[in-house]
């Protein structure tokens, strides 16, 4: 009677970790560190949160461009692949029709490589939340 | 909005580095000692890369 009630809450545990598994990764990339603030790690996320923001914000102010799916060259949809990472702030700005800056000055084209590293480093940040889902990190 | 090559680089760095820092370690002052070392490096070697590219073209 009694190893059944603990199978029951080994079980429901479980499951409740796998749908983590599934939720936070997806979370975090639609809101930069929100992987991490679902699992109750309040400061990594809102330093993740700020870090990714600011730099993709920064990016944009700098006139940087954004790339869209059918840019039909090769080293456009791997600015794509970059860019998307950043999840939720990707779709804002292609909706709103920012980031169409034409790159003549050197910052600009920073603005653009903020961008695409902001996208990849929420990538990293997402396999993190992952991580912790899973429980392979604290 | 315009930034200068070197606070483009500083900014950069320190926004990575804190990535870096939370995701690649696991407890905090980990976390905090790989950042600085990160960020470090990064600024570290932009301005090394600097200097070398002004020597190459002298």
């Amino acid at each position: 009677m009694e190893n059944s009630t603990v199978g029951k809450t080994r079980v429901a545990a479980d499951q409740q970790v796998n749908m983590m598994a599934v939720i936070a990764p997806a979370i975090g990339w639609l809101i930069p560190g929100a992987g991490h603030m679902i699992q109750k790690r309040w400061i990594r996320g809102a330093l993740l949160l700020i870090s990714i923001f600011t730099l993709f914000i920064l990016g944009l102010l700098m006139q940087g461009r954004i790339y869209k799916a059918n840019g039909g060259d090769i080293l456009d949809m791997l600015g794509f692949v970059g860019d998307v990472g950043a999840g939720g702030i990707y779709i804002v700005t292609l909706a709103k029709d920012w980031g169409q800056g034409a790159i003549a000055f050197a910052t600009a084209d920073y603005g653009t490589k903020f961008m695409i590293v902001a996208g990849l480093l929420n990538f990293i940040a997402v396999a993190d939340a992952y991580h912790i889902a899973i429980g392979k990190k604290q | 909005m315009t930034l200068n090559h070197f606070s483009a680089a500083f900014v950069f760095a320190l926004f990575a580095s804190i990535v870096f820092g939370i995701t690649h370690r696991d407890t905090a002052r980990e976390m905090v000692r790989y950042g600085l070392y990160c960020f470090a490096m990064f600024l570290g070697g932009t301005i090394v890369a600097g200097w070398a590219m002004w020597v190459l073209r002298r």
